[in-house]
């Protein structure tokens, strides 16, 4: 294509991603978008202005050179474009998929101030597919340095900590207490959001170009203590996410058919209970599923609901069930991605908003009846610039329910702490650690991700990986001190 | 991957094997558990260390084939791997001299209460063990019982070997003697068991720890689904147990949690036994 005006440029019109049709998508777990074709990704690429000051960048948590990359897509140099993107981001398969782009890099770019944004995660998701299928850029092992490494939890802080150190020529072990490695990325992210095969395909190929060593069923608190590794380690990192679940302290919580979207989650995802009995862990789901909550875990829950409704009434022949959102503020706060929502809408799922569970009602067998809830209204802008929702009094009514998850936001996972003396925590349970250099209370050992933030999102995870590793490799090298 | 290295068979349904194990090995105490799955298609499960061996690197586990991952795991051999064998997980029960102390086990919970026991005779205590089961043919480690236990009363419902009666009959008597001061009772079995001694020790307010084996997920304290009603809210049996203060506990929530599944369990048993007859492998140990 011959060069561009930046008129022209600005004349072409985002590209839609392709995805599967919405009935079909409802009774299957395959992936939803399918990705751009070849033409369309360099059309796309097309669109960038390739600004001086590029706004976008600022807005990734990770600075990825993004007019970079995309350059070089657009001039069909793919190797090119897949070295610019390892300069910032490891995992482009995974960020281009599930990055909440409307409030990060898109959010930024600066066609979005009269239109529509460069597709950038779904120009980065093209070059991170390219590179999975064709390897043309392995990592590369630095000299080796003689310093271990351990790094707790294989999530997006931990694998990305870990790939960094590795590059560096450190020898980096990873300690994971379930049986593979990929923290929510295999656990809670539903697999026709985030393909298994395409988190499998980014570890296994960055730990076999760094001979980095993954040992699963090693849960550290229990097999091994903090202090124990730091005896044979040099460092320690601690990636290990957010994952103990709260529960509503409601009524009726204990009721048989209330889970934590964890639990459901991991049952389908982690365990794959959608091929029940294939797969030997079953789940149980009523014809009436509610999902209490709006952020990306209630709506990865319900769509998985949905799909597995609709895979059982395929085999009764019944009309699928009803999987329901239930929101205590309104649909302009909705916390989840939105291109999510829009697809949770399109396959049908009900959203009821400005509603709040005040109990859960259960039958004589204990198993879950109905769902007791009053209505809300928007009052006065809460610490956090959200209109606080209020009870409105006298609202309360029933919804005929017969299973409940909970997707309420989850607290570290606590089993880490024992025996770290020294390692402090604030009162919701994280761990204290330096924003710049990941560095805990506790000497030698450095903690990001989730573990350190609370429960937030997979690239600020992958970003605080990464400034841990540039100081871990500066302490290791002696260029600065503990103190 | 994990190797079985042993194999024994201690009663038609309850099969003993060492796994190598070394990571869990080295801090395993008596109490704890691992969960295990058998492989990629597995279910992860909760078994307890029923003993270990740290020199060797060996984890012993003794279960009793109820559904599809027990009875398939009844069929591996020596030889076999496990995909996943995770642990120690859970806290370790509590050792102390704290004079005469009452340990039962009922069923397959006679392996778990094993080490227990011993732990609790290697710190001082006088123990007096109880040890039940349906039939003589479940009744096992008789004799290891007996070697670490200051006496020893063996039942079974239907009278085949020692006692015909309910594990809790003779713990009445022991607690309505009034020249035996029972300091705490420690009890392991299936859930109905363990109830019904909490409630035979209540009157007699003496101490009773209970092991709970609630349906787990992850087993680190992840999903929630292992979650126990007691008196001040709900644990999780995986993190916070797996051993509770029994009189605490809500046995009719805990008792309807575990039939949840009930249905389920049984299609994968189905699911299951029709491969194995399709593949020609003998569907053992349920005669
Ligand atoms: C259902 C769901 C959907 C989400 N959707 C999105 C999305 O669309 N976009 C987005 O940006 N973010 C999303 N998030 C958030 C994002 O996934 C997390 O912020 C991110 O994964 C955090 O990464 P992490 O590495 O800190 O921890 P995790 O991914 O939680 O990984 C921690 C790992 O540590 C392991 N571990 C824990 N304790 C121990 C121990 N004691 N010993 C050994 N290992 C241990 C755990 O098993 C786990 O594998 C979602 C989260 C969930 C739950
Ligand atoms: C901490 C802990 C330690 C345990 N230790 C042992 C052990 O040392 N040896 C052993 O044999 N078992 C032990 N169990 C129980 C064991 O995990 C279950 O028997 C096993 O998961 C059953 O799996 P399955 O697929 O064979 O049977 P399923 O098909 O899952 O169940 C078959 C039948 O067993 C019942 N059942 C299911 N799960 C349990 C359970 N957790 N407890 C009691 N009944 C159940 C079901 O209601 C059903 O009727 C332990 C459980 C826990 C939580
Ligand atoms: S990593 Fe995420 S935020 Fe950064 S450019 Fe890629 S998609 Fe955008
Ligand atoms: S802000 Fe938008 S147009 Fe400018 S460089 Fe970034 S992606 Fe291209
Ligand atoms: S089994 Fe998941 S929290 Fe205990």
């Amino acid at each position: 294509m011959a060069e561009l005006k930046p008129a022209d440029r600005m004349k072409i019109k985002r590209h839609e991603m392709p995805n599967q049709d919405q009935v079909i998508r409802r009774g299957n777990f395959e992936e939803v978008a399918l990705g751009y074709a070849a033409e369309t990704a360099r059309t796309e690429a097309e669109r960038c202005l390739q600004c001086k000051d590029p706004k976008c960048v600022q807005g990734c948590p990770v600075g990825v050179l993004i007019p970079q990359f995309i350059k070089a897509l657009r001039e069909g140099d793919m190797v090119k474009a897949v070295e610019w993107m390892k300069v910032k981001n490891n995992l482009p398969a995974i960020c281009g998929r599930v990055c909440p782009q409307e409030v990060q890099c898109e959010g930024s770019c600066i066609l979005g101030k009269k239109g529509e944004p460069v597709a950038i995660g779904r120009l980065e998701r093209y070059v991170g597919d390219f590179e999975l299928s064709q390897r043309t850029c392995p990592l590369v092992k630095a000299l080796k340095t003689g310093k271990k490494i351990a790094v707790v939890g294989s999530g997006p802080a931990g694998i990305t900590c870990a790939v960094d150190l590795g590059r560096e020529g450190h020898d980096v072990t990873i300690f994971e207490s379930l049986h593979g490695p990929g923290g929510v990325l295999i656990y809670g992210i539903p697999e026709f959001r985030l393909p298994k095969g395409v988190v499998h395909g980014e570890i296994s190929y960055a730990a076999d170009c760094l001979g980095i060593d993954i040992k699963t069923d090693h849960v550290i608190g229990r097999s091994f203590t903090l202090d124990e590794l730091l005896e044979d380690f040099d460092a320690v990192f601690l990636g290990t996410g957010a994952g103990l679940p709260s529960f509503m302290r409601i009524p009726g919580i204990n009721l048989n058919g209330v889970m934590s979207a964890n639990e459901f989650l991991t049952r389908v995802n982690l365990m794959k209970a959608y091929q029940f009995p294939d797969y030997d862990t079953p789940v149980k789901l009523g014809r009436k599923v509610a999902v209490v909550g709006a952020g990306n875990v209630a709506m990865d829950s319900v769509r998985c609901s949905a799909r597995l409704q609709s895979l059982q009434a395929k085999q009764t022949g019944e009309v699928p069930g009803e999987a329901h959102i239930v929101y205590r503020r309104s649909k302009d706060e909705v916390p989840a991605r939105q291109e999510e929502v829009h697809h949770a809408a399109e396959e049908g799922v009900i959203f009821n908003f400005l509603t709040n569970p005040i109990e859960i009602l259960g039958d004589e067998k204990g198993n879950v009846r109905a769902l007791r809830c009053v209505r809300m209204e928007l009052g006065e802008p809460d610490a956090s610039g959200r209109r606080k929702p209020v009870e409105i009094k006298g609202s309360e009514f029933d919804m005929e329910m017969d299973t409940v998850i909970m997707a309420l936001g989850t607290n570290p996972n606590p089993i880490v702490f024992v025996d770290a003396a020294g390692l402090e925590r604030t009162k919701y349970g994280t761990a204290v650690a330096d924003n710049d250099t990941g560095r805990t209370k506790k000497k030698r050992v450095w903690a990001g991700g989730d573990v350190v933030t609370g429960a937030a999102t997979v690239i600020s995870a992958m970003g605080a990986g990464k400034r841990a590793a540039a100081d871990i490799g500066k302490f290791l090298k002696g260029e600065c001190s503990w103190d | 991957m994990y190797k079985i290295l042993k194999k024994e068979v201690l009663s038609n349904v309850v099969k003993l094997m060492d796994i190598d194990a070394p990571h869990v090995a080295r801090k395993a105490k008596a109490g704890q558990f691992v969960i295990v799955r058998i492989d990629e298609f597995g279910e992860r499960i909760p078994l307890t260390i029923a003993d270990y061996d740290r020199e060797k690197g060996t984890i012993t586990i003794i279960f009793q084939e109820l559904g599809k991952s027990t009875m398939h795991l009844g069929m591996l051999n020596p030889g076999d791997s496990l995909a996943s064998f995770a642990g120690p997980l859970g806290h370790p029960t509590e050792i102390e001299n704290f004079g005469t102390v009452i340990c039962m086990g009922g069923g397959v919970g006679i392996a778990p209460i094993y080490p227990i026991t011993r732990a609790l005779k290697e710190a001082g205590n006088k123990v007096i063990s109880i040890i039940g089961a349906r039939t003589k043919d479940l009744i096992f480690w008789e004799d290891r019982m007996r070697a670490v236990s200051d006496e020893l009363i063996v039942c079974t419902d239907d009278g085949s070997r020692g006692r015909k009666a309910l594990v809790t009959e003779p713990l009445k008597e022991i607690l309505g003697d009034n020249d035996r001061k029972i300091a705490r009772v420690w009890a392991i079995g299936p859930a109905i068991m363990m109830k019904f001694v909490t409630l035979a020790t209540k009157p007699f307010n003496v101490p009773t720890i209970v092991s709970l084996n609630t349906i787990m997920i992850d087993g680190t304290g992840m999903c929630g689904g292992c979650r126990v009603l007691l008196e001040d809210g709900a644990q999780f049996v995986c993190v916070d147990g797996p051993e509770f203060d029994g009189h605490k506990v809500d046995w009719d929530s805990l008792l309807s949690r575990l039939s949840y599944y009930r249905e389920e369990e049984r299609k994968a048993v189905e699911h299951w036994e029709h491969k194995c007859r399709l593949d020609g492998t003998l569907v053992k140990g349920r005669e």
